[in-house]
This record gives C-alpha cells, structure tokens and sequence, in this order.
C-alpha cells in the first residue's frame, strides 16, 4: 500500500515537471525574447549595453521588493496586516517593464505590480500604510492591502475587478493621442484576465484608436488555482495581438535584461504614433495568488522548484557579478540597509491611527451628501459602537 | 425670442424653441467650444449624428478627435470612457439604448462610482454617461427599460433625468461641468415630444435641485423623466373630475435627492402618488415613499400610493398597459383621498 502511494506520488511528480518543463519558456513555440541566460551571461552582442547605474538601479529594485514581500507575507502572518498578494518571482517582468519607460508616462498596475508604485515615488511607509488602512494611507484606508495608489508619478489607483484596467490603460492612451501629449500608458494584467470581457474590449479599441500604449500580460501561469491551459487553448498568450491586429511579442519574464529591451521598443513604437504592443512576459507565481491561498492544494512542489531555478534576480546578479559591478560585500551591505529600511517603515507605519470616522462619507462624491451626513451623524451619535473585527474569511 | 431666465428667475435670455432632441444636441455644442476636454463618442454618434439624431453635426463640426464612432462594444465605451476620465478629459459617452448598457454594467459600478473614494480622492471619474431609456415607443424588451434604480443604489453616481428640452440643455451643461460620473437619462418618448424656449448659449441647472412643474394643494405627484407630462395630464384629468388641486414636483435628479422640496411639498399636502414606468417591486419610487414615510408620516393623511410599470419583462403588444398613463396616475391620486 505504502509503496503504491509512493508510486502514485512519483508519478504525479513526473508529471508535474513534465507539465514545468513543457510551460518553461524555452520549450514554447513562436519564439522567446531571451537575453540573460541561467548562467548570467549573455550572447555576443545582444547586451542591450545599458549604463551601470540603470543596470544597479534594477537590481536594487527588485531586490528590494523581493524584501519588502517577504516581510509583508510575514505581518500578515503574524495578524499586523490583513491580506497580501505575494510577488515572489516576478520582480524582473514589473521593473523591467517600468525602468523601459519615462516617468510622465502612465502605468495601470494589477495585483502584482508593488514595485511599479515603489518606483512611482510610493515610499515603504506609504505602501505599509496601504496595507494596515491607517490614517496615512493615501486611500483613507478604503482598499484591500495592494491597492497602491500614486497620483503624482502616474501610478493608478486600481480596483479588485479582474481586467477593467485594460481599457482604462486603453482610454487614457486615447486621450493622451487626442490631446497631442508625448505620454506612452503601460497596462498590466495576468494570465487570468486574458480571459475577461475588457482584454477584448481594451485590446480592440487599443488597435483600432492605434493608441500608444502597452498591454503586458504577466503570464504567471496560474489564476488562483487555474492553470494556463485551463485558461486559454491559444498556442501562445502573446498571438491574441495578431487577432486585434497589434505586434505581439513573448518575452522570459524572468530575464530583466529582455523584458526592458521589449518594452524599450514597444514603448518606442507607440511614441512615434505606430500604436500598441502586446507583450506576453512568461514567469510564475512562487507562492500562493494571496496570503488566503495555499497552492499545495492544486500544484505540485516539483513545479515550483523548477522555476525557483530560474529565478530572475539571482540570474540578473551573476550577470552583475560578471560585469565587475556587484559582490558579496556590496550583496551583504545592500541587504541590511534594506532589512533595515523596512524595519524603519513597519514601525512608522504602525505609529499612524486609524482613519478618521468623517472619512467613512467623504470623497465618495466631490461633496458630501445631505443623506451622507444624516447617515453619518445618526451613527456617530450612539455610543459604544465597538471597533472593527473583522477578517477576510478565507 | 426672449424668455425668463428659468434659474435665476431674472434677467431676459435670450431662447429658441427647440425639441428635447435639439436641445440635448445644442448642450454638447456649447460644451465641446467652452471645453476642448469635451469628447463625444459611442455607436453611430459620428457621421450618422446618432440613431435618433443627438449628436448631429458634431463631427462634422468638431471633427474626428472629438466626436468618434466606437466599436460595437458597451463595455468598451465605458471603460475606455473611465480612462478618458481618469486622464483628464471630460467623455461624454453616449450608450444608445439603456437596455444594452449591461455588458458595461461593471465599469460603471466597479470602475466610476469607485474611483474618487477609492482612491482617497487622487484620482476622480468626471464622465458623462448618455443614454436614452424608456417605453412607450413601441420598443418591446430592449429598447424600452428604465433601469434607473440599478444606478440609483451606486454611491459615487449622480443619476439626471431632464423633462423639458430647457432643463434637458441645461442640466447636461452641469452634467458635463460636474465632478463625478454622472448617468444622463434621456426620455428618448418625448425626446420630439414638445417644443419649447430654451435658452441659448450658456444655460445651466443645478444638479440636485427638483423643479415643483405644478403648484397645487391637495395632493403631491413625485416624477420624472417622460412620466411629468403624463402626470401633467393626470392633474387635469383629477382637477376635472374631482376637483382635486394636484402639485407636481418634477424631481431632475434622482442622485442627490432634493427631499427638501419633496418634503416640503408632502408636507403641505398630506397626500402623495409616486409615479416611475420602471418595473413596480424595488423600483426609486419605494426610497421615495420610504423617505416620506420616515420623514413625513405625521403629514401623512392617506396612503403613500406608486403607479408603476409591471413586475415582467418590458412587453410589446401590450405597453399601453405596462406604462402608467393618465387614466392611472388619476385613479393613483383618488386612492390617497378614499382607501
């Protein structure tokens, strides 16, 4: 009996890689934008020869978002937080993508673009606000954790629905073309919302308005607990642009060096008035879709370990090694200023009060309501109304 | 032609007489020169000028950038419309039946109504969503509904129904100017209905503010859209046959509320019939009698009274019955008198 379960155990391991091994990258058709390879090196002559302090400035970017989820993953653990969504392994598709563009142009993040605001100007503390829904935080406290928003560098301020940011991405590069401004819109989306009614209304209005934007599909491979091939029976994610009439491309998600260069180009292409690109970066979801989720239930270790191996910031700092530009040292020195970095921002966070009750009514319009008020009133003049207890119940 | 200013009750406008139609197409012609953010875009609303005639003219005058037929796509409109917003331009998106608004249903609930709150006020949503709603045209399930409740229960829409071709001009002007997302409802049955002085040029209604259509004593009829003028002719019909002196209030927007000139006009008369074609079960014209019930009861000298349309789906052969129509709206007011 024991020795048929490990069999059956076995077996399903194979299978697992098997089904790794046949979503890797490489092993897709159509092609593959790959620059970095595992070992940190790259081909003669494809660097894309970027300035060291660009090639540092990535590196430290994710690195310090990979800290940042690992803590955050942690509070939440230890009921500091309510909810997270993990970005573990994506690190190079988001700040590659952002580094490629100008900071006047817009980014529609979807869940796992933290590192976007970060770059955006969103500071540790402000984002640990977001996720405590203090009295800091930018959104009053209004918004699950992850819900970042930053006005000021362009980053938007999205909601739970899966995909509606796709035409909004869409929308705002339309007005950017009516209006003659130089701004390029970078929208992002995962796997999953290549299934939603807006990636085809995004999608076709983007192609038809020829508005200059960018539409990067995150293709972590996993929806919650639905895999790709559940998700689409396309051959690629990246071929849906021959559909809508835009360039596509497919790009290793876990290769910085490629993803700034594709979105470089795409981004270029939509200046100069030639439209949208639809970028499909091929990575993977490390952990669970959010603190609620344990993926062990649908998902076999073997594939995680796979892709641990390909894991994009280890790749990126041999290539740095290599370079001359990192070490050991730099390495060790980097990361305590940024475990202390974040130690710094827990505790300010943490210092912030609660929202404040009048903001329960405000900016829902651009005044408040006479029916708000009276709502609001009635309420606040009973007593002992408690204090909020609840947990996300998954 | 001259007129009263309607607002400001003062001052000599000058008007032209116009259709609601006319007038609806006349507001975005005076917000398109003011405003170079205006843009105008849905189905057919380009060269065709819309498939009732809104937008005619408007391509041609302000050309493509700012008037442009879009894919056959509602929820495309709309959220291409929220990024307009977002962005800073002023959309006007016109949705060409309310019956087909659905499949954009989640952009405005999820996307619009949310964007200012959720947010913290960093980004805002000042979109205008037209779309002509209604039945009496012969238009059978999905090109008859009045679906104005749905959009009623979203906190952070404001929901504008004109019933006179001047305050039709005048509250899209304010629609278009206002903050937030705005639902402009348009009775598209009297769209031809009647003609009237509208102002010309600069015309503004304020949002939140309910028009008393029709001063009386005895009893109240809350209204709107294309029920005023059926109510209108309710009045005389009650006036006539049992000399009952009705005040109609014409209640413009639905979100904000103006419950002081309802409440001060229930007050008044002790009686009041709520009047709304939308199906009759969760209807607007229940958060109105259970206003009035809260607020009023102890004014109250009868039954709060609905007419409605039906609990069904919008009919086709048999709308005459479906729509409250004089004949109804009479017997409504009666039944506050003998129950």
């Amino acid at each position: 009996m024991a020795a048929k379960k490990r069999s059956k155990k076995k077996s399903r391991k194979a299978a697992a890689e098997k089904a790794a091994a046949d979503s890797a990258p490489a092993a897709k058709p159509q092609g593959l934008v790959r620059l970095l390879e595992d070992d940190g090196s790259v081909a003669k002559g494809k660097d894309p020869g970027l300035t060291e302090e660009t090639l540092l400035y990535l590196y430290e970017q994710m690195v310090q978002v990979r800290e940042f989820d690992r803590r955050m993953l942690m509070l939440q653990r230890q009921g500091r937080i309510g909810f997270y969504g993990p970005i573990l392994g994506q690190e190079a598709a988001t700040v590659g993508s952002v580094a490629a563009l100008e900071h006047r142009d817009w980014i529609f993040p979807a869940l796992r673009e933290g590192a976007a605001a970060m770059m955006r100007g969103l500071s540790l503390t402000e984002a640990i606000n977001q996720l405590i829904g203090n009295g800091a935080d930018r959104c009053k406290g209004r918004q699950m954790p992850c819900h970042y928003t930053v006005k000021e560098g362009n980053y938007y301020g999205m909601s739970s629905v899966i995909g509606t940011q796709i035409s909004h991405a869409t929308g705002a590069a339309m007005a950017a073309k009516i209006r003659g401004d130089d701004i390029v819109v970078l929208g992002y989306m995962g796997d999953g919302a290549t299934s939603a009614n807006d990636f085809h209304c995004g999608m076709n209005f983007a192609a038809v308005y020829k508005s200059p934007c960018i539409m990067f599909c995150q293709n972590n491979q996993w929806a919650i607990s639905v895999p790709l091939s559940k998700q689409s029976a396309s051959e690629t994610l990246a071929q849906k642009g021959k559909a809508y009439g835009m360039p596509y491309v497919r790009v290793d998600g876990n290769d910085i060096l490629a993803v700034y260069s594709v979105t470089k180009e795409a981004a270029a292409r939509a200046r100069q008035g030639d439209g949208p690109t639809f970028i499909e970066a091929v990575t993977y979801r490390r952990l669970g879709h959010s603190s609620s989720d344990d993926p062990s239930k649908y998902r076999d270790d073997a594939e995680v370990e796979l892709w641990e191996q390909r894991d994009p910031v280890d790749r990126f700092r041999v290539y740095l090694e290599k370079k001359g530009l990192w070490d050991e040292d730099k390495e060790a020195a980097f990361k305590d200023d940024i475990a202390k970095r974040v130690n710094d921002a827990i505790a300010a966070a943490e210092k912030e009060a609660p929202p404040e009750d009048e903001t329960l009514v405000t900016d829902v319009y651009a005044r408040v309501t006479e029916q708000q008020k009276e709502q609001l009133a009635e309420v606040l003049a009973l007593e002992g109304r408690g204090v909020n207890t609840g947990a996300f119940p998954l | 032609m001259t007129a009263t200013n309607p607002q400001t009750g003062k001052g000599q406008a000058k008007t032209k007489v116009m259709t609601m139609l006319e007038a609806i197409n006349d507001a975005m012609k005076v917000e398109m020169r003011n405003d170079d953010r205006v843009v105008v875009f849905g189905e057919d609303v380009g060269k065709k000028g819309g498939v009732f005639g809104t937008t005619m003219g408007l391509h041609e005058q302000f050309g493509d950038n700012r008037c442009f037929d879009t894919p056959l796509s509602e929820c495309g409109i709309l959220g291409a419309g929220v990024g307009m917003a977002v962005y800073g331009m002023r959309p006007v998106a016109e949705i060409q039946f309310l019956d087909f608004i659905y499949p954009g249903f989640d952009q405005i609930v999820s996307e619009a109504a949310k964007m200012r709150y959720r947010s913290g006020g960093e980004y805002t949503c000042p979109m205008v969503i037209r779309s002509p709603y209604g039945g009496g045209i012969r238009g059978g399930h999905y090109h008859s509904q009045s679906s104005e409740a749905y959009f009623c229960h979203t906190p952070g829409l404001k929901v504008v129904i004109p019933s006179t071709p001047a305050d039709a001009k005048g509250l899209l002007i304010s629609s278009i100017r206002d903050e937030d997302p705005v639902m402009f409802l348009e009775p598209k049955a009297i769209y031809r209905h009647a003609k009237d002085e509208v102002p010309v040029g600069e015309h503004t209604v304020e949002l939140g503010k309910a028009r008393i259509a029709r001063e009386g004593t005895d009893v109240t009829v809350l209204c709107y859209g294309a029920m005023v003028p059926v109510c209108e002719k309710a009045a005389d019909l009650a006036q006539e046959e049992h000399g009952r002196s009705v005040e109609i209030v014409d209640l413009r927007t639905l979100v904000p509320l103006d419950e002081h000139t309802i409440l001060e006009s229930v007050k008044k008369t002790g009686r009041v019939v709520v009047v709304y074609e939308a199906p009759k079960t969760g209807g607007f014209g229940g958060e109105l009698s259970a206003i009035i019930a809260e607020k009023a009861i102890e004014y109250m000298e009868g039954p709060i009274v609905r007419v409605a349309g039906f609990d069904t789906p919008f009919p086709y052969s048999l709308e005459h019955l479906y729509m409250p129509d004089p004949k109804r709206v009479a017997a409504g007011i009666e039944k506050t008198f003998v129950w």
